[in-house]
């Protein structure tokens, strides 16, 4: 059984048709990644299975089980969690507040209207190691807002994974990220655990085919393609739609 | 596994956030020490406490969600008439106890009415708030053979507290009543931005597209903090009609909500003492003012907020931490820094 599957999905504004009749099967424990031209309809899939948005039709199944009508913050306690391709950081706040608030709230300590934050040991030690795991423990007092953008793209993808989910959606995490720093993101990606499926979304072909173990390739806001690296690549479709002559070279 | 050491000092870092700084510590020795220091001001330092409370119900809010609101008088006014009836007719006599019962019932309109104003942006936020305001007045108006109508509740007699403090003439008793009571709602509500749950506030404020995508129900979250802000500023109504023994339409106002912006923008927001400091500088300042020029007062009052708006936030909030962190190399290392200012459009 896969661990996130679409049957059917659709998403209609007025006549546009952004999401056409998806049949997407993610398997557990996949290195997943969608492709795409600009405007394929990446992004409002992904808002589509997160609950931003809701869907004209079709069903999404996490774990075999239907989500397609909860809601946003239902999804990430049902196990699947998502980052932005644009960062959404809790600019005030610090990294260790911000890391605080993702575990405080997945071991139902966020309603908690009394304690003082940061006396529950169980809820500290859980910070600390997603601190440590995507290395910013140097940074942690810091307002978010001063972070150096590699850094901020680190938390982006740390309050998600703090969210301990099954399947973990990176939407472009590598986009904008200096030469310089972009080395430390795609390590700290590639050191994701394994019982973590990870459906990226990428437009660099560099990260995506030494990082994925399946592709699918999304056009006009229908799945194309579908199939392990290497078929993909030669798929002579994809290359003329999408990859043109990055590939060949 | 997490490193111990690391660990220990986050743990640490995060606790301090909420530990007392030396001038807070200050404010309230000063504020209390105002019972004996100025004994014939009691009177109005009576409305400022009254002031600040219903001030920094609406900072809860506004300041930590975000949420802006012109008609916070809806729970000040159904709470001060509550107090009030509750008084007349006997239901509840004890002070203390009706005063909680007051703050409840507030706290349930505010639950009730958290749904209509969780729907829409900013401007359809100040329109909901604001009906809801007016008709609770209109209904107020309406049934004055309850209410009193336009003449106001009259014939309120209010027991002594915990059966044994009258309220006198001089507001000697109120005030000391009013400041005890505005300091325990303080604590709570400063125990309460400290939490899990008051952080979540901040984020939702911060991102709320985000806030929900890290799993906080941000309906539910806004719908406490609303509700809670609800039954303090009831509190603060309550507080009102106690110690006059009397309530008045112009409970449910809007100038009545109006002021309490206009204290917050000369307090700021987000730091839960800009309510109590907008209020002390608010209330002299109308009454130095109207003293001089009993006429034109509010022409003084609009000066000062251009002003304000002027010089700028910024600028006046770099004086402020200059002043403090001076005050603060006077006293022993290791003291926390308390939370950081923010103006009201969250900048």
């Amino acid at each position: 059984m896969p661990i996130l599957q679409t049957t059917g999905l659709e998403k209609r504004f007025g006549g546009i048709v952004a999401t056409n009749n998806v049949n997407l099967s993610v398997e557990k424990g996949a290195r997943h990644a969608l492709i795409g031209p600009n405007g394929a309809g990446k992004t409002t899939f992904i808002n589509l299975l997160t609950g931003v948005l809701k869907p004209s039709s079709g069903r999404i199944a996490l774990e075999g089980k239907d989500i397609t009508d909860t809601s946003p913050h239902e999804r990430v306690r049902l196990g699947m969690a998502r980052t932005f391709q644009i960062n959404q950081l809790f600019l005030d706040l610090t990294p260790l507040e911000s890391v605080g608030l993702v575990v405080s709230e997945r071991l139902g300590a966020g309603a908690d209207w009394w304690r003082v934050v940061g006396t529950k040991s169980s809820v500290t030690e859980e910070i600390v190691e997603v601190i440590e795991r995507f290395h910013l423990t140097d940074v942690m007092f810091d307002r978010v807002a001063v972070l150096p953008y590699g850094k901020q793209r680190l938390l982006e993808i740390a309050l998600a994974f703090a969210c301990r989910p099954h399947v973990l959606l990176l939407d472009e995490p590598a986009a904008g990220v200096p030469e310089a720093e972009r080395h430390e993101l795609l390590a700290t990606i590639e050191a994701l655990p394994q019982d973590v499926t990870v459906l990226l979304i990428e437009h660099d072909m560099d990260i995506v085919f030494s990082f994925a173990d399946r592709i699918s390739v999304l056009v006009n806001g229908a799945l194309f393609v579908d199939g392990a690296p290497e078929e993909v690549a030669k798929d002579p479709r994809v290359k003329a739609v999408y990859l043109g002559e990055e590939l060949d070279a | 596994m997490a490193n111990p050491a690391l660990t220990s000092h986050v743990s640490d870092y995060l606790k301090r956030r909420a530990r007392w700084s030396p001038l807070e510590i200050a404010f309230w020795i000063f504020a209390f020490a105002t019972i004996w220091l100025f004994p014939s001001k009691h009177l109005i330092l009576k409305d400022t406490a009254i002031l600040a409370l219903f001030a920094m119900s609406l900072d809860l809010i506004l300041g930590y969600a975000g949420i802006l609101s012109l008609g916070h008088a809806a729970f000040f006014g159904l709470a001060g008439y509550f107090a009030g009836l509750v008084a007349k007719y006997g239901f509840i006599t004890e002070p203390v106890l009706a005063l909680v019962a007051a703050g409840l019932v507030a706290a349930a309109l505010g639950f009730v009415t958290s749904f209509l104003v969780l729907r829409g942006s900013d401007l359809t936020r100040l329109m909901v708030t604001l009906g809801v305001s007016l008709m609770l007045g209109e209904v107020a108006n309406r049934y004055s053979n309850i209410t009193g109508g336009a003449d106001g509740l009259q014939g309120v007699e209010i027991e002594p507290v915990l059966g044994r403090f009258r309220f006198d003439l001089y507001g000697h008793n109120g005030y000391v009543y009013c400041l005890i009571v505005l300091f325990v709602c303080f604590v709570v509500a400063r125990r309460v931005v400290y939490s899990p749950f008051g952080l979540s506030l901040r984020s939702v404020k911060g991102n709320s597209l985000r806030a929900s995508a890290i799993g906080i129900p941000v309906k539910w979250r806004l719908v406490g903090i609303y509700t809670f802000a609800a039954g303090l500023a009831g509190i603060a109504g309550a507080l009102l009609t106690q110690t006059t023994a009397f309530c008045s339409l112009d409970v449910f106002s809007l100038d009545r909500s109006a002021d309490l912006l206009l204290v917050l923008i000369i307090g700021g927001t987000g730091y839960l003492y800009g309510g109590l400091i907008g209020a002390v500088i608010y209330k002299f300042l109308q009454d130095y003012i109207a003293n001089l020029t009993p006429q034109y007062w509010q022409f003084w009052i609009g000066l000062v907020l251009v002003t304000i708006v002027l010089i700028g936030r910024e600028r006046m909030r770099a004086w402020i931490e200059t002043a403090r962190s001076a005050l603060e190399n006077l006293w022993p290392r290791g003291f926390a820094r308390p939370a950081k200012f923010a103006a009201p459009d969250g900048k």
